[in-house]
């Protein structure tokens, strides 16, 4: 199929089987690469979910290293602080223009139940990603959560997906990224998505409110450090749907908030709540241009900023959900579908896992 | 003994245009235009109020500083001089009004802000929503729903404004009922607040109650259980920015039939405002006073607690936030005021600019930042302002001195003698008169909806649309001409640094 691409800004793309059927990332790659002129060749990326179901128990932390010295360093670290199962190179093959990548590790690793006297086993796993990429010079936690993982790199997203053997996972949800890095320089850690636990971000856009996300995030301790303001909208959701427990459709409302001229029109009960989010988590919302798919184990949020600068359409097809940046790049791995709609500004679309994972 | 001083100001009457209308004779409040044969100024009683030179119809009037030259001095400035002359003439401590007019930094006026260029689309407001609405008051960590449906958290009270900018509280007494009325009805029609200052609620406002911040200073006027609950808001006033750590003194002269009822003293004796409220005299009297306005309102008013900008103003707002104040109003050193005595107007305090930042940043480091809001005033000049104090953290900027100069005041720092000729600092019938409160909150809605717009312009430029994405974002702003140690204090890159 031609793909008639429009070249501006990132390019995205998410995919999911609601039912937990697992797909190979070939899919993926092909759609992404219909939209290879959003990208400039500095920063591709994939998340998939459903990876590693033989230890989907334990977290699958993918590391990227500058050096022998960091990966040493960051092995003695995972010693004290966990339990390591398994470690092993993570699969890659070479010949397809891909240049100096990093040392690609990844670890599944569990908790010592000594360790959690004072706090969860999640926070516990937040804090340990935060020391890593803060305080070992040379070491980046690409992906921190359970049977699933994050490969991303510099270079065209297909390149990277191909580099990375991406027909070899099955995953019931796939992310991608193509990037065309504008604010922050190009490197391996800096490609989308960005991660932590199971969450994972790609994002088209930039984020003018990143100077009191971030501030407002620090006040909860997580630390910034990537030099880019999507791993903000990351730790955002981080901290609303896991450690405040909102639902995700009040966490969301929260990002992209309704303007007051529509809550003021809204019923009592409805918009005592939106009220109170807005009074409440101010802070939280991302201001500015943005299309972003959030990947999490139980399901696939798409949204816009509140006046849609970015573009993003949504479609369906039996038990699968896709989004992307253009529809070209959902016509290209499936020309028929059930339904096509081009989301509202500041609505989310929002995936469910109805089924067992297979 | 007559005053060796010289006269400050020359009032010029080109006597060819004059046709000896005597309007300017009549509405000089200071007396320095008498009529003799022709007008005649006073020089030395000319305060600069430029009262006569807007009336005079012929345009006859011309007010210039007195051209008398001093010996030149870089320290014994003519100023300096003039003060001792005073003080060695009346053995007293020199009385001024408004606020610090000395050439000490203004931050504000180092500080740039950021605009969108290519990756950010910047936003039109005229096209698109541009949401300034703010609410004070304490906020919780978090939210807390029932399954996913229904909300368990009640919040504690919040006022709404619609424009983040307050009225700044200045009391009937330092100003007329026809300004409280202006500020009252402008406030009302503009949705935000005015704030009555210590000086009681005159019952010509109370309609606008809910749109009135009422004030519990060291003097306690005018407080009954009615007072407190007729408001949007209880302030405790501790301190004030233009004389930190003093009280206030009105006159008896001032203290009128209607001012002693709004006050509840006698007619004619001086209304005086302790140093100390003296029942606080540590953080936990003030947690006390917090609680018992609290109880008192039945917990649906928000209590603000006022503090001037000191050396040790984060702690202290700390403090004030943990000791359960919902909202902390802090006022620089520029701040104005009714009557100051200038050794402390012009030298106790820190700006605005700097306290506002250290308590932000402090706030958030305690991690206590949403408990309480932020007001910040003393002296906020311009929209500009407004905006790099809400990108420093501020929730919102009260004005004083901006609402005065929009109706009428013409800063010449005579508030204090109560001769105001413009109606708005004075309490003498005749010059009261002259404030028309209709207009006057014509004037105030227009200042205000004015700013609203050039904020709005200003967040459409940094591609947001809505002010709380620029509250607290200091990485829109960027400083200029300013060292390594305020940068930080500021929490500001230098300008030319990017991300």
């Amino acid at each position: 199929m031609k793909c008639d691409g429009i070249p501006s800004g990132c390019a995205i793309s998410g995919m999911m089987s609601e039912q937990g059927r697992r797909i190979d990332g070939r899919i993926i790659i092909q759609s992404i690469a219909c939209m290879h002129d959003r990208s400039n060749g500095l920063g591709g990326g994939f998340a998939a979910y459903g990876i590693y179901p033989k230890r989907k128990d334990m977290y699958a932390f993918h590391m990227m290293y500058d050096n022998m010295e960091a990966k040493e360093a960051t092995e003695e670290f995972f010693k004290d602080y966990f339990n390591v199962d398994k470690d092993e190179p993570i699969p890659t093959q070479r010949e397809n223009g891909i240049s100096n990548p990093p040392i690609l590790w990844r670890y599944f690793l569990e908790v010592p139940e000594s360790k959690l006297e004072f706090l969860t086993e999640r926070d516990y796993v937040t804090n340990t990603v935060m020391k890593i990429n803060s305080e070992i010079e040379g070491s980046f936690v690409a992906s921190s959560g359970k049977n699933m993982g994050a490969f991303k790199g510099v270079g065209y997203p297909e390149d990277i997906g191909r580099f990375y053997k991406l027909e070899d996972y099955s995953a019931y949800i796939w992310t991608a990224h193509g990037r065309f890095p504008t604010n922050t320089p190009g490197w391996w850690g800096g490609a989308h998505p960005f991660t932590l636990l199971d969450w994972s971000v790609v994002h088209n856009g930039e984020i003018s409110s990143y100077g009191i996300n971030k501030r407002y995030l620090e006040m909860f301790g997580y630390k910034l450090e990537l030099r880019t303001d999507t791993e903000v909208i990351a730790y955002l959701i981080d901290l609303l749907v896991r450690r405040h427990k909102l639902p995700i459709d009040k966490a969301v409302m929260c990002l992209a908030s309704p303007f007051w001229k529509d809550i003021d029109r809204m019923e009592p009960e409805q918009k005592k709540t939106a009220t109170m989010l807005r009074q409440v988590y101010g802070s939280t919302l991302l201001n500015g241009p943005f299309s972003i798919i959030i990947g999490h184990s139980n399901g696939m949020i798409g949204l816009n900023d509140r006046i849609k600068l970015r573009p993003m359409t949504a479609a369906r097809k039996d038990d699968m959900l896709y989004m992307a940046s253009e529809e070209s790049a959902i016509r290209e791995i499936a020309p028929d579908l059930d339904e096509v709609w081009s989301p509202k500004a500041g609505t989310a679309v929002i995936g469910t896992l109805n089924g067992e994972v297979e | 003994m007559e005053s060796q001083l010289p006269a400050e100001f020359a009032v010029n009457v080109n006597q060819e245009k004059c046709r000896r209308c005597k309007r300017c004779v009549i509405n000089c409040s200071f007396g320095a235009i008498e009529f003799k044969d022709k007008v005649t100024p006073n020089n030395k009683l000319c305060v600069a109020c430029h009262r006569c030179a807007t009336l005079c119809p012929e345009n006859a009037i011309n007010i210039t500083e007195n051209p008398l030259d001093y010996k030149d001095g870089y320290n014994w400035t003519p100023e300096i001089r003039k003060n001792i002359l005073k003080q060695a003439e009346s053995g007293g401590i020199i009385l001024t009004g408004m606020g610090n007019p000395k050439p000490y930094p203004i931050y504000w006026d180092h500080m740039l802000i950021d605009a969108c260029q290519v990756t950010n689309p910047s936003i039109d407001p005229l096209r698109e929503p541009m949401e300034l609405r703010t609410y004070l008051g304490a906020k919780p960590d978090s939210l807390e729903f029932d399954g996913n449906v229904s909300l368990k958290t009640e919040l504690a009270p919040q006022v709404k404004l619609d424009i983040p900018i307050v009225f700044a509280a200045m009391s009937y007494g330092a100003i007329s009922l026809n300004a409280h009325k202006a500020l009252a009805m402008a406030a009302t029609r503009m949705g935000t607040l005015m704030n009555t200052g210590e000086g009681g609620l005159h019952e010509d406002i109370a309609p606008y109650a809910d749109r009135i911040i009422v004030q519990v200073a060291s003097g306690r006027f005018g407080v009954t259980s009615k007072y407190l609950n007729r408001s949007a808001a209880v302030e405790i006033k501790i301190g004030q920015g233009a004389k930190p750590g003093i009280g206030g003194h009105l006159p008896g002269e001032k203290v009128g039939e209607d001012i002693s009822k709004t006050r509840m003293i006698p007619v004619g004796t001086d209304a005086l405002s302790p140093a100390p409220h003296h029942d606080i005299y540590s953080i936990e009297d003030l947690s006390q006073l917090i609680y018992a306005i609290k109880e008192a309102t039945d917990y649906k008013k928000p209590v603000s607690v006022k503090i001037a900008a000191v050396h040790n103003v984060a702690a202290i707002a700390s403090g004030i936030v943990r000791a359960g104040a919902d909202i902390v109003m802090l006022d620089g050193f520029r701040g104005g005021t009714g009557a100051a005595p200038m050794v402390i107007r012009d030298h106790v305090g820190i700006p605005i600019e700097l306290a506002l930042a250290a308590v932000d940043e402090r706030l958030r480091q305690e991690g206590i930042r949403n408990r309480a809001s932020i007001l910040v005033g003393g002296s906020i000049r311009q929209s500009a302002d407004v905006v790099k104090a809400i990108a420093l953290g501020a929730d919102a900027c009260v004005i004083g001195t901006a609402s005065l100069i929009a109706m009428g005041c013409r800063v010449c720092q005579k508030c204090y003698t109560g001769n105001c000729a413009w109606g708005i600092a004075t309490q003498k019938p005749e010059l009261v008169r002259r404030l028309n409160p209709e207009l006057a909150a014509d004037r105030l809605c227009n200042l205000l909806t004015a700013w609203g717009h050039e904020i709005q312009e200003v967040l459409g430029s940094l591609g947001i649309n809505a002010i709380e994405s620029l509250r607290g974002s200091r990485e829109r702003l960027r400083g200029v001409g300013l060292n390594q140690e305020a940068l930080d204090i500021l929490g500001i890159k230098h300008a030319g640094i990017g991300q």
